[in-house]
């Protein structure tokens, strides 16, 4: 045997061969990019397309940021600094930013109050975003959005407080009543509710607003971005709850219910927003007597939230039809009535179905938002292309200001989608 | 967020003010402030500025009037309307009055149930091109692309132009005057044409205005006004006579400088019973004797306000053109103060 390892066979392998880097074009940077980028002719064509466009894009655009102009006080100013050179005039955004973020009209010794309720919104939001946090911090979200009333619009404290009263008797009225028969709590809270709002409005002492600690501010004060993320999310808060109603009221047993959901549905869906947008800023003033119109503030959001609230239903209706009958048959089958069943078997399921429908809806009623410009409301977009482009100085700036406005859209719609995407991955229930 | 405002506009319904009926002059009076319409941005004539105060030619108006019935020339609630909203809000009696570069005609007049109480910019619809083409006259245009908003009286003025003079063009239609402005430089159009004071606006933007001119034409006639609801011809006298005190102030040479010592008195009738230093003038139309002197000192007369708003010295350097003093071949006429 060892003549044969010896003499007869060339050779015989005694030992590893020591390990040696791969190739060089089979590792590292140069691997994934003959992978990606140059895998064959087609893809080598298309990479060098990109690049390309990509090169003639970057190649416009970072000399016009790079040599952005922060300081000047007007656009002709702005020329005369970059003296002929390609240059961005962001000046506008540093000195309309105020003006961007609040509107024109806000009294600018009060912007703390809106941004102190932009800031509180993320505590208030968060339990109701991410519900592993503690319950107890629910308490605060029931007060933030009479909180945030009384820092936007200020006047008097009482108007929040009535108001938070009204609702704190509805909520207990359904508590104490509601067990028993779901009706008798809904519309006994309802009654109460006004019923409160009714005694306290009239306690309200006339011109308290006035004199009051925080200084009023009216509806058409209100502007800028901030106008759009309050109504964005108002309008998103109030259409999720009256969009869920309206999907089980289409599937109703009740005639009467079914058709009027159905009607209001389809007929809401058939109609263009800004239809509704100019109903409420136009024809309405018409209906009202002259001496007591409903705020535009108020009417807007009203549209908005019925425009949204449409298309929820039809999106939580999805996630209802995609469950499986058994699911409604289990509940029934355990003695639940239609309330329990609803709230404890058939819409957790649905809704987690309907998350990114609904997210779809709420980012889209986000962007509608900028709509209200045409009714002369002074939003982000109201504001550039109303007073900001006609003024005699920034007249003429169209990408630095529609762009900022783009980057503080961007800004929140990914924000959004991000959340919902934790949210999906949060609910999986099944297991991969 | 939610039920808060829903209650916050139930206490506040009835505060939003929307006084309409006949005797508007007393609800301004008992109000204490002037609604008044204006345009949410126009160059020169209406447009906030970054302190968040209007300001503008349009504005002026209001603020004249404001100052005439009120003696205060900030007591002015500014509503900005849209081209859309501009109307209703004058019918159903959100706004006193409305000051937006609005063309009078007889439909608006008649139909929409509006009284026009006078003409404070005479405008008309004017060419605007490029020097490089060499074009002197609006005749020369033929087969020119134009840069035209459509849906706008603009589009049927611009082909009765052209056919009238038997020469031919091609519309290049856009939206808005920002999309125009950027088709316009890019040389998708030879020509742009809207409203002579817009053009000349836009122009004031370009980075380089000197390379364009507006031509000689005017192909059309838009007399700016402002407007008052039909049927309250009280409220519509003292607009009127509010605005004409603006021009019978440059008329007789009456200005902001001067205004002080001449209403003290002079020896110029005219002037006295403008100022209200004689005769009863103000108590007729219901105010202060002295409401055309306090409609000047808001802002200085006619050719002040033109000057300091949309004047040659300004970005928007408009010449007077039209909107000289009759004495000055132009078609600013006050009707005499007695």
């Amino acid at each position: 045997m060892t003549d044969q390892t010896t003499n007869s066979i060339a050779f015989v392998a005694d030992g590893n061969i020591p390990q040696s880097p791969p190739p060089a074009r089979e590792t590292g940077a140069v691997k994934w990019i003959r992978a990606n980028l140059f895998s064959s002719w087609g893809n080598s064509l298309l990479t060098i397309a990109a690049g390309l466009v990509i090169y003639m894009v970057l190649s416009g655009a970072v000399p016009w940021m790079w040599n952005g102009v922060w300081t000047t006080s007007s656009l002709s100013e702005c020329r005369e600094v970059l003296a002929g050179e390609v240059g961005a005039c962001f000046s506008v955004l540093s000195e309309r930013w105020n003006q961007l973020l609040f509107g024109f009209q806000y009294p600018s010794d009060q912007y703390w109050r809106p941004t102190l309720a932009f800031l509180l919104l993320f505590v208030a939001g968060a339990p109701v975003l991410f519900f592993d946090l503690p319950r107890k911090l629910l308490a605060f979200t029931a007060i933030y959005p009479f909180l945030a009333f009384y820092l936007i619009w200020g006047g008097t404290l009482m108007a929040p407080i009535v108001a938070f009263l009204g609702v704190a008797a509805a909520a207990f009225v359904f508590q104490t009543y509601g067990k028993g028969s779901f009706a008798l709590g809904f519309f006994g809270a309802i009654i109460a509710a006004f019923a409160v709002w009714f005694v306290g409005g009239a306690l309200i002492p006339e011109g308290a607003s006035e004199e009051a600690m925080l200084q009023a501010v009216p509806s058409r004060d209100l502007g800028g971005f901030m106008l759009n993320l309050m109504l964005g999310v108002t309008c998103v808060s109030l259409s999720v709850p009256l969009g869920i109603a309206l999907a089980l009221g289409r599937q109703s047993n009740m005639p009467l219910i079914k058709w009027i959901c159905i009607i209001f549905i389809e007929f809401v869906r058939g109609v263009p927003l800004i239809t509704l947008l100019f109903v409420a800023s136009v024809m309405l003033s018409y209906f009202f007597p002259p001496d007591s119109t409903v705020d535009l503030f108020l009417r807007v959001v009203i549209m908005i939230t019925m425009f949204s609230a449409a298309y929820i239903a039809e999106v939580i209706r999805g996630g209802l039809a995609a469950l499986p009958k058994g699911q409604y048959e289990a509940a029934d089958s355990l003695g639940l009535d239609y309330p329990q069943a609803m709230r404890l078997i058939i819409l957790p399921q649905a809704l987690k179905i309907s998350i990114p429908g609904i997210v779809n809806v709420a980012v889209g009623l986000f962007k509608d938002t900028t709509l209200v410009s045409v009714i002369s409301m002074f939003d982000l977009v109201g504001m550039i292309r109303g007073p900001i482009l006609a003024s005699t100085e920034w007249a003429g700036v169209y990408w630095e200001l529609l762009g900022a406005a783009a980057l503080l859209f961007f800004v929140v719609c990914y924000g959004i989608s991000q959340y919902s995407q934790w949210l999906e991955r949060r609910l999986a229930t099944d297991h991969h | 967020m939610k039920k808060s405002v829903f209650f916050g506009a139930m206490t506040l319904a009835g505060l939003a003010a929307g006084a309409a009926a006949a005797a508007t002059l007393d609800d301004v009076k008992s109000r204490g402030k002037l609604n008044c319409g204006v345009s949410t941005g126009l160059a020169g004539f209406s447009a906030p500025d970054a302190n968040g105060e209007w300001t503008g030619f349009d504005v002026a108006v209001c603020r004249a009037v404001a100052a005439a019935v009120l003696g205060d020339a900030s007591a002015v609630e500014f509503i900005p309307t849209t081209g859309k909203t501009r109307f209703t809000a004058l019918a159903s009696g959100e706004i006193d009055m409305l000051a937006r570069n609005t063309t009078w005609t007889f439909s608006r007049d008649v139909d929409l149930k509006f009284d026009f109480v006078g003409v404070n910019y005479y405008d008309g619809q004017g060419f605007m091109v490029p020097k490089e083409l060499g074009v002197s006259s609006a005749k020369e245009l033929d087969g020119a692309t134009v840069c035209i908003q459509t849906g706008t009286t603009t589009e049927l003025n611009l082909a009765d132009f052209f056919r009238t003079n038997n020469i031919s063009y091609e519309p290049v239609p856009i939206e808005t005057n920002a999309e125009a402005q950027q088709q316009y430089l890019a040389g998708s159009c030879d020509v742009y044409t809207t409203d002579a004071s817009g053009l000349a606006a836009t122009r004031a933007t370009f980075d380089a205005p000197d390379a364009h001119a507006v031509l000689p034409e005017i192909i059309s006639k838009e007399p700016l006004g402002p407007l008052v609801r039909h049927g309250d011809n009280g409220w519509g006298d003292v607009v009127r006579w509010t605005m004409q005190a603006l021009v019978a102030a440059e008329e007789l040479g009456v200005t902001s400088a001067n205004l002080a010592e001449m209403s003290g008195g002079t020896n110029n009738p005219e002037i006295n019973r403008l100022l209200g230093s004689e005769g009863t003038l103000g108590e007729m139309l219901g105010l202060e004797a002295d409401f055309g002197a306090k409609a000047i000192a808001a802002g200085g007369n006619y050719g002040e306000l033109f000057a300091k708003n949309i004047g040659e010295d300004t970005p928007i350097g408009l010449a007077r053109g039209l909107n000289a003093l009759w004495t000055e071949g132009g078609l600013q006429y006050a009707p005499p103060f007695r």
